[in-house]
């Protein structure tokens, strides 16, 4: 017996249309693929690569590594509060202008002028290049000519995104649509204590993003990090999602949630009940005032509810808790099997030093089983390569899983549709 | 002796402070890897039973003007929520089963 009503169809993923048949995992084992994918999906999509509160001052700034596009941006908060990126690249000899230490690492910090290390040309924080070094000995060289290389930005709801086409095919807000945009109606904004996590994991990006966006294996691969006699009642029941919505190349999966501090002691891990807190999030909410329906949140209408998770194309994930704080994930492909994934949670700042403690067993758990996710998906990734099995069937609640290979898919191929048409 | 670390009406918690008063989760999260269970054990009895008396004392202060002695302790009161998951949950150090992963904290809050 379902717990939520299926559409009418008897169930998601024939709702959605997207078959039923078991799906293959070649697009996450080969490096054709992920060839592919760099010139198809990742410059041509909107990559989210950060918030703007990681820029409170003019000329804060930081750096992202995108290694599959094989390129580093700089992202910046000019002079006139414009939030502008460009190509981390000197325009005299091609160094990379924005590092320390270690080129292939990220930085920030704030600056008035990026200057480069190499010749000690100059570039004002909107990318004109104000000084050469010796420049009478440059043959006909105007400065005007040699700015930084501009790379599309755009901010929605404080999220800042760039796109690496030369012409982006949708400004930000198409590609988004309607559904993920009305999220901005959500305060953002008000969660400034930052939680900022990252690893290599050795699988590739679409694997950890389909174990974040199904919830089939929570009862399982978490069983320990409950009491057992809430596992066992957790497996009984199984999982079920109230609410999945698919949305162009996005999706969303919604949960109900509970009210832990009606569980009994049994069920609950002891410091939880101490804390008042534990993986969803502190028992004592913060007043966030926002109108749910207007963000398009708990679209089941759930109560208790317990997230709304969005995974946005390609390869971000918007996860908004019930109580009151949410969470960002990124998966940076950097081999057809390694991804560097990064986890950042979004607090309200705390009133007093025992909400600062409630959120630390928050955050703590939800290492605890990033932990436990990210080892089973290398154990993943390495035997899919060994393809003994080709075909694996997904169940209703994978329906997100299905979606995101297939939508990589049709990204793949229409890229390689619209470059035999140059070719012909 | 040497210099108490913590305030001084925790002082039966003071033998815990040099390995439990660390200042970030990368810390933290190495200690409870090396630290034997019964020590861990012996930790979180210890602290979860001062836990009421120690947030009080906390709570005195506001989050980000927080005096030194005071600090030492909400660190050790982020140390007792990291024991907690090898003390509650796993029997021993690391979480099992995640032998090749690894998740750094690069930026966290204060205090």
């Amino acid at each position: 017996m379902a717990k939520w009503p299926k559409p009418p169809e008897g169930s998601w993923t024939e709702h959605y249309g997207l078959g039923t048949e078991p799906i293959s995992y070649e697009d996450s084992i080969s490096p054709e693929f992920y060839e592919l994918e760099r010139e198809a999906i990742f410059k041509r999509a909107w990559l989210n690569v950060g918030r703007v509160e990681q820029l409170p001052r003019k000329g804060s700034y930081f750096t992202k590594e995108l290694v599959i596009a094989k390129t580093s941006v700089v992202i910046v908060r000019g002079a006139d509060d414009e939030i502008r990126a460009f190509y981390n690249v000197c325009r005299h000899r091609g160094n990379k202008l924005v590092w320390r230490d270690f080129p292939r690492e990220e930085t920030s910090g704030v600056s008035r002028q990026f200057v480069c290390k190499y010749h000690g040309w100059r570039y004002d924080l909107d990318g004109a290049c104000s000084f050469v070094q010796q420049e009478q000995e440059f043959f006909d060289l105007d400065k005007g000519d040699y700015g930084l290389v501009p790379v599309h930005c755009d901010v929605w709801a404080g999220f800042i995104f760039v796109n690496l086409a030369e012409k982006p095919e949708q400004n930000l807000i198409d590609f988004l649509g309607p559904d993920v945009t009305k999220l901005e109606n959500y305060p953002f904004e008000t969660q400034t204590e930052r939680w900022f996590y990252r690893a290599e994991v050795g699988a590739n990006w679409k694997l950890y993003m389909d174990a974040f966006q199904e919830f089939y294996h929570a009862p399982m691969l978490h069983a320990k990090q409950t009491p057992p006699d809430l596992s066992n009642s957790m497996q009984q029941a199984g999982f079920e999602a109230p609410a999945y919505t698919i949305s162009g190349p996005h999706r969303l999966v919604s949960t109900a949630g509970v009210h832990p501090w009606t569980l009994p002691d049994n069920m609950l891990k002891p410091m939880e009940r101490i804390l008042r807190s534990g993986l969803f999030g502190p028992w004592d909410k913060p007043d966030l005032d926002y109108d749910q329906k207007a963000a398009g949140i708990n679209p089941a209408g759930c109560d208790p509810w317990g997230l709304d998770s969005w995974q946005i194309f390609p390869n971000f994930t918007i996860l908004v808790w019930g109580q009151g704080w949410y969470l960002t994930y990124h998966y940076w492909p950097t081999s057809h099997n390694t991804h560097i994934f990064e986890g950042t949670l979004y607090f309200v700042p705390p009133k007093t030093p025992r909400e600062r403690v409630a959120q630390e067993i928050a955050a703590v758990s939800f290492k605890e089983y990033g932990l436990q996710d990210a080892n089973t998906l290398e154990a993943t990734q390495t035997m899919l390569e060994s393809r003994v099995v080709k075909r694996f069937p997904l169940n209703d609640q994978e329906v997100l899983c299905r979606h995101l290979h297939q939508v990589a898919g049709e990204w793949v191929d229409e890229y390689k549709k619209s470059r035999e048409t140059v070719e012909v | 002796m040497a210099e108490a670390m913590l305030p001084g009406e925790f002082s039966d918690l003071e033998p815990f402070a040099t390995t439990w008063c660390l200042a970030s989760e990368a810390e933290r999260f190495a200690q409870r890897l090396v630290v034997p269970m019964d020590q861990m054990q012996a930790f979180y009895d210890a602290i979860t039973a001062r836990y009421e008396d120690a947030m009080a004392y906390c709570d005195k202060f506001a989050v980000d003007d927080m005096p030194e002695d005071a600090t030492n302790l909400m660190h050790m009161l982020y140390s007792m929520v990291m024991v907690s998951f090898p003390v509650e949950c796993w029997g021993q150090g690391a979480v099992p089963d995640t032998g090749a992963a690894y998740l750094d904290l690069l930026v966290e809050p204060g205090p």
